[in-house]
C-alpha cells in the first residue's frame, strides 16, 4: 500500500491505530472507575506491577486516568474535526458557487472569526454556555472551520467554471445540487488534506481548555491530568510528564499520518 | 414559426482593459426536424454561439426565441423545465461530464429531472440509451474518469437525448470520434431525427459532415454570419471568401 510505504506514515499509522484501539478497549482494559481510589497516594511509576504508571494524588491508576483519557481526546478531536471540516466545506461552497452579495458575507464572517485568536473564542464560548463535551467541540470548530472554508471556496471557484458544471445546469438541475453533489465532491480532496492539522490542533486546545478547568467535569482527560499534577510539580513531575507525553504522540501521530495521506494522494495524482 | 428564433445576438468578452468582440449581431433559424450546421475557423465564435443559445451565457445583446418563448425572460424554474427540450453536447468530452460520477447517473439525472419515470423504468432507459450510441449498457456502472474520450461523447449524446429534447447543439459532437463510429453516430442522429423530429444546431469545420448531415448551412467568421444557404449549394459553390477557404481546405471532399 502506498499509504505506508514511507516509515513516518507507518509510524503515524501505528500510532493512531494504537490509540484508537486503546481508546476503544478502556471499558475492557479498565473496567473500574477510573476515578476510583486504587492504591496509596503519590506512588511513583514502574514500583507495584498492578498500578505500573504508579498513582496521584489521591491514588487513582496513572495508567487507566490515562486510558480514559485518550477516549476523550481522540472523541473530541476527531469530532472538532469533523464539524469543522463539514461547516467550512458548506460555507465555502456556498460562497465561492453562489458569488456575488452571498459570497462576500460569508467572507466577511469567516473573515472574523478568523481574526479573534481561536482559543480565546473557545475560551469565552465554553465561559458563557458552560462546560460540556459538546460545548467544548463546538467551542473548538467556532474557529477551525475558517481554514476549510477558505480552501473549499478556491477549489469551487476554480471548478465551477469546468464544462461539466455548465453541462449539469445545461440539463435543468437545481443550482443548489450542482453546488453540493456536482461540484463539492471535487472540491473535497484538498479541504480534507486539512484534517490532520485540524485534529492535531483541536486535542492540543481541548487539552488547554481541560488545563483551565474547562473541559467536561464528568470525564477524564490528559488536559485536566496535567492541571492536577501541577500541585506536586516538583515532587511528582510524572504526574504532568506522562499525560503531557501521551499528548505529543498522539499529537504527532495524527500529523505524520495526516503527511502520509498527502503525500500518497500526490504521488496517485502524478501516476494518473 | 420556427423552432428557434435567433436575432441579433452579440457577445464580448472582457480581456484585460479591452472588450473582444465573439459574437456580431448574428441571426438565424431553425426549424423543426432541420439541421443547420455552423462552420467557421477556430475562434469565429462557434462555441460561443453554442452558449449563448443553450442560456449558458448571458448575450450583450439580442433575442433568443425557443418554442415561440423569450429565453430571457424566464423565471429560473421555467428555464430549467425548459432545459429537457433543448439540450448541447459540448466540444471537449474530457470536460463535459463529472469525473466523478458513473455513466448511468449521468444519463439518469436528466430523465430524473424531466421525466415521471420510476427508478426501474429509467434504469432500462438509461440501457437503451446506452445501446442507440452504441455502447455496452454495462458501462452504466463504471466512472466517467474511466472510459475513453470517444466513450465520453457518446455517453454525452446519450444524455442530451435522454429528456426528448426539440433541438440538441452539437458543438463539434463528433470531431473526437473516430471515422468509423462518426460515420455510425451521424447516421444515428439522423435516425433519431426522423423518429423524434428534433432539429440540430450542427458545429462543426469538416465540410465533409455539412454535406451529409445538414439541410442549410451558416459560415461564420471573425463573429459574423458571412454566408449562409442551402448545405450543398453552398460546399459546392461558396461564394464568401472565407467559404472558399474552408472548401479548399477540406480533405477527403467528394466533388460535384
Ligand atoms: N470565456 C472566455 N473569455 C474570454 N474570451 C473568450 C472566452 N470564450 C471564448 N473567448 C474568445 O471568443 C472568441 C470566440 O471563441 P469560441 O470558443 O466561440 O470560438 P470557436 O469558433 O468555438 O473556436 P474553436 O473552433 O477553436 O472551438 C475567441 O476569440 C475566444 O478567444
Ligand atoms: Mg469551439
Amino acid at each position: 500500500m502506498t499509504l505506508l510505504r514511507t516509515p513516518t506514515a507507518l509510524l503515524g499509522f501505528t500510532i493512531l491505530v494504537v490509540l484508537a484501539l486503546i481508546a476503544l478497549l478502556a471499558p475492557l482494559l479498565f473496567p473500574a472507575d477510573p476515578l476510583a481510589i486504587a492504591g496509596p497516594a503519590l506512588l511513583r511509576p514502574f514500583q507495584d506491577a498492578s498500578l505500573p504508571l504508579g498513582t496521584d494524588r489521591l491514588g487513582r491508576d496513572v495508567l487507566a486516568e490515562l486510558v480514559h483519557g485518550a477516549r476523550t481526546s481522540l472523541l473530541v478531536g476527531l469530532a472538532a474535526a469533523a464539524t469543522s471540516i463539514i461547516v467550512g466545506s458548506v460555507v465555502g461552497t456556498l460562497a465561492g458557487f453562489i458569488g456575488g452579495i452571498v459570497d462576500e458575507v460569508l467572507m466577511r464572517i469567516t473573515d472574523a472569526f478568523q481574526t479573534v485568536p481561536g482559543f480565546l473564542l473557545a475560551l469565552a464560548f465554553v465561559s458563557v454556555v458552560g462546560p460540556s463535551l459538546p460545548v467544548v467541540v463546538l467551542a473548538i470548530a467556532l474557529s477551525a472551520w475558517t481554514g476549510p472554508a477558505r480552501v473549499a471556496r478556491a477549489e469551487v471557484l476554480s471548478i465551477r467554471e469546468r464544462d461539466y458544471v455548465a453541462g449539469a445546469r445545461a440539463i435543468g438541475m437545481h443550482p443548489l445540487k450542482i453546488a453540493f453533489r456536482e461540484v463539492l465532491p471535487n472540491a473535497l480532496p484538498p479541504v480534507l488534506a486539512l484534517s490532520s492539522v485540524i485534529v492535531a490542533a483541536a486535542v492540543l486546545t481541548e487539552a488547554a481548555l481541560s488545563f483551565l478547568g474547562l473541559g467536561d467535569p464528568n470525564r477524564i482527560t490528559w488536559g485536566g491530568m496535567i492541571a492536577e499534577g501541577r500541585a506536586v510539580l516538583r515532587s511528582a513531575p510524572y504526574l504532568s510528564i506522562i499525560p503531557g507525553i501521551a499528548l505529543v504522540v498522539t499529537v504527532l501521530g495524527v500529523y505524520l499520518a495526516g503527511e502520509g495521506v498527502v503525500e500518497a494522494s500526490a504521488a496517485r495524482k502524478v501516476r494518473a | 414559426m420556427p423552432l428557434l428564433e435567433v436575432s441579433g445576438l452579440s457577445k464580448r468578452y472582457r480581456r484585460g482593459d479591452t472588450l473582444v468582440s465573439a459574437v456580431d449581431d448574428v441571426s438565424f433559424t431553425i426549424a423543426a426536424a432541420e439541421t443547420l450546421a455552423l462552420v467557421g475557423p477556430s475562434g469565429s465564435g462557434k462555441s460561443t454561439i453554442a452558449r449563448l443559445v443553450t442560456r449558458l451565457i448571458e448575450p450583450d445583446a439580442g433575442t433568443i426565441l425557443f418554442e415561440g418563448t423569450d429565453l430571457r425572460g424566464l423565471k429560473p424554474s421555467a428555464l430549467r423545465a425548459m432545459r429537457g427540450r433543448l439540450q448541447i453536447v459540448f466540444q471537449n468530452p474530457l470536460a463535459a461530464l463529472n469525473p466523478r460520477a458513473t455513466v448511468g447517473r449521468v444519463i439518469d439525472d436528466p430523465l430524473k429531472i424531466h421525466t415521471g419515470f420510476s427508478r426501474g423504468e429509467r434504469r432500462s432507459r438509461v440501457a437503451s440509451l446506452l445501446e442507440r450510441v452504441r455502447l455496452d449498457p454495462a458501462l452504466a456502472s463504471r466512472p466517467i474518469h474511466e472510459i475513453s474520450g470517444g466513450q465520453r461523447q457518446r455517453v454525452a449524446i446519450a444524455r442530451a437525448l435522454a429528456s426528448s429534447p426539440t433541438l440538441i447543439v452539437l458543438d463539434e459532437a463528433v470531431s473526437a470520434l473516430d471515422v468509423s463510429v462518426r460515420a455510425e453516430i451521424l447516421q444515428l442522429l439522423k435516425r433519431i431525427q426522423r423518429e423524434t423530429r428534433v432539429a440540430y444546431l450542427f458545429i462543426t469545420h469538416d465540410l465533409g459532415v455539412v454535406r451529409a448531415a445538414a439541410d442549410r448551412v451558416a459560415i461564420l467568421d471573425g463573429g459574423k454570419i458571412v454566408e449562409s444557404g442551402i448545405a450543398t449549394e453552398v460546399v459546392s459553390n461558396p461564394q464568401s471568401a472565407i467559404g472558399k477557404a474552408l472548401v479548399a481546405a477540406a480533405p477527403r471532399l467528394p466533388r460535384g
